[in-house]
């Protein structure tokens, strides 16, 4: 975290974490949350191929990324993230979510944890999209000789332990179902990349998951509010 | 470490002392990528070591009955308080990989030599995963109560079952919303905290509860509380399965006792031997 001031960045409170939320774009109209890649952090401006988004743009650092805290001693995993984002949207209200890798698999989760705040789900490639096994894996113990910098952004951390978690395709399966079952939505997962980890795969079988190019995703929930 | 003796009232002191019961005679903190992990020992310094893994919201010092005999029988008793339990450090993030890499910090701070270990309950199972990850580290292996496996699916028609997920999911996010006030464990009494503890073990008797009172919460003007860290809540979710335990029991290349435990109770884990069949190269046994 830095003590930088800067206007368009809040940090929210997620249990003794701070979590920088970045304002790129204000305005009235559906919100747009940007979730970034394993390794990135939100932008300084918003991306060209999200311009034509009709509403205010946010953006949130992940834990371990960006401006939010960096904690010691590692421990991550994807549903910490996803209370990361639900962190965010205590604080910004109802969102369409759009994740790039790690970011994307993390918008699947939250699309199936709180699919009344979640105005769509949009998951794209990137870094962190694959994840590792999806069965059970040897712990990252091995790697236990990193020598990590205290506070260094993106946490060595986070790169070792969420570059390889374990994603197994019947549990992306059964949070694609809580986001369809639960959300006002018609049809609220949409995939835009081109990348099919197995977890990926599964969720593309499901009927209610749209696969479709970035535009048509963004304008289906920017007409959905 | 323990609340002193001497700031103890007569009552708490009669709870201190429970029969058999001998706190550690060596305590200290192992650093762990920046995690201050407490480890306790009982026992000649010289003896062959024995490492003690708990179980999840326990600590160390809940061995203090049982580690003294061990060290009685010749062994050198080595315990550590988890990350966010006993006297350890309260972390920002805690993970089962996170839990592993602690454990294998310092078992390899505290002995260069393979060493045998007991674990139980989530001490066991995280055990089981040391067994595979680094066996060289480990000789034998003891696990009581401490080996997940699939338990049988409540008879419920899928959309129940995913309405009971959605619960969940959701319980558990609202906790994370709930700790960002960082709350902290509720107080009270010595016995308020015994009694509560009973629920989560009720097979315990109240003396020995008392006993956890007195080495495993520290007292303030408003009363006790438990030390472990209250961002920590029992359960949860994600993509853990528990049969993969029953992956890792099958690949445990040493001597190996398992210890099931016949009653079920809200901490345990009421694996059966019949769930367990046919994985060990030896017929399961039970005690």
């Amino acid at each position: 975290m830095t003590d930088v001031p800067d206007p368009s960045v809040t940090f929210v409170a997620h249990g003794r974490l701070h979590l920088a939320l970045h304002e790129l774009r204000g305005g009235t109209g559906p919100r747009l949350l940007l979730l970034h890649a394993l390794g990135r952090a939100t932008p300084d401006t918003v991306p060209s191929w999200l311009t034509d988004w009709p509403g205010p743009i946010s953006g949130l650092d992940f834990t371990g990324h960006g401006r939010s805290t960096v904690p010691v001693g590692g421990g991550y995993s994807a549903e910490l993230l996803m209370a990361d984002v639900d962190a965010a949207l205590a604080e910004l209200g109802p969102c369409t979510v759009y994740g790039e890798g790690l970011g994307g698999y993390v918008a699947l989760l939250i699309a199936g944890g709180r699919p009344t705040l979640v105005r769509g789900a949009i998951i794209d490639d990137g870094p962190g999209l694959v994840g590792g096994s999806a069965d059970a894996v040897s712990p990252t113990a091995v790697r236990s000789l990193i020598r990590a910098a205290a506070g260094v952004s993106p946490d060595p951390w986070v790169l070792a332990e969420l570059s390889r978690d374990v994603r197994p395709a019947d549990y992306a399966s059964t949070v694609t179902r809580l986001a369809v079952t639960g959300s006002e939505l018609d049809d609220p997962i949409s995939v835009v990349g081109s990348a099919r980890p197995a977890w990926l795969r599964a969720v593309v079988e499901d009927p209610s998951v749209v696969v479709e190019d970035l535009d048509a995703a963004l304008r289906r929930f920017a007409a959905q509010g | 470490m323990p609340v002193p003796e001497s700031d103890l009232t007569p009552d708490e002191l009669v709870a201190r002392r429970f029969p058999g019961a001998v706190l550690p005679e060596r305590s200290y903190r192992v650093d762990v990528a920046g995690i201050g992990i407490a480890v306790h020992e009982w026992g000649d310094p010289g003896a062959p070591v024995l490492f003690l893994l708990h179980g999840g919201f326990d600590f160390a010092l809940t061995f203090s009955a049982f580690a003294p005999l061990l060290a009685a029988g010749g062994w050198r008793v080595v315990g550590w308080d988890q990350r966010g339990h006993g006297d350890s450090d309260h972390a920002l993030l805690y993970g089962w990989d996170a839990d592993i890499r602690d454990a294998i910090a310092v078992i390899t701070t505290v002995t260069d030599r393979p060493a045998a270990m007991l674990g139980h309950s989530k001490g066991g199972s995280i055990g089981l995963q040391i067994v595979n990850a680094a066996p060289h580290l480990i000789t034998r292996f003891v696990n009581l109560d401490g080996v997940p496996s699939r338990r049988p699916m409540p008879d419920v028609a899928d959309h129940e079952r995913t309405r009971m997920a959605a619960t969940e999911v959701s319980q558990w996010l609202d906790h994370r919303r709930k700790i960002s006030g960082h709350p902290q464990r509720r107080p009270g009494s010595l016995d308020e905290l015994a009694e509560r503890r009973r629920r989560m073990n009720p097979r315990l008797g109240l003396d020995w509860l008392r006993f956890l009172v007195t080495t495993g919460a520290h007292k303030s003007e408003d009363g006790w509380r438990w030390n472990v860290d209250s961002s920590l809540r029992m359960g949860g979710f994600g993509p853990w399965r528990p049969d993969w335990s029953v992956q890792y029991l099958a690949a445990v290349p040493i001597p190996f006792l398992g210890v099931l435990v016949g009653q079920a109770e809200p901490m345990g884990w009421e694996t059966t031997l019949d769930s367990l069949r046919g994985v060990t190269r030896d017929e399961a046994g039970s005690s």
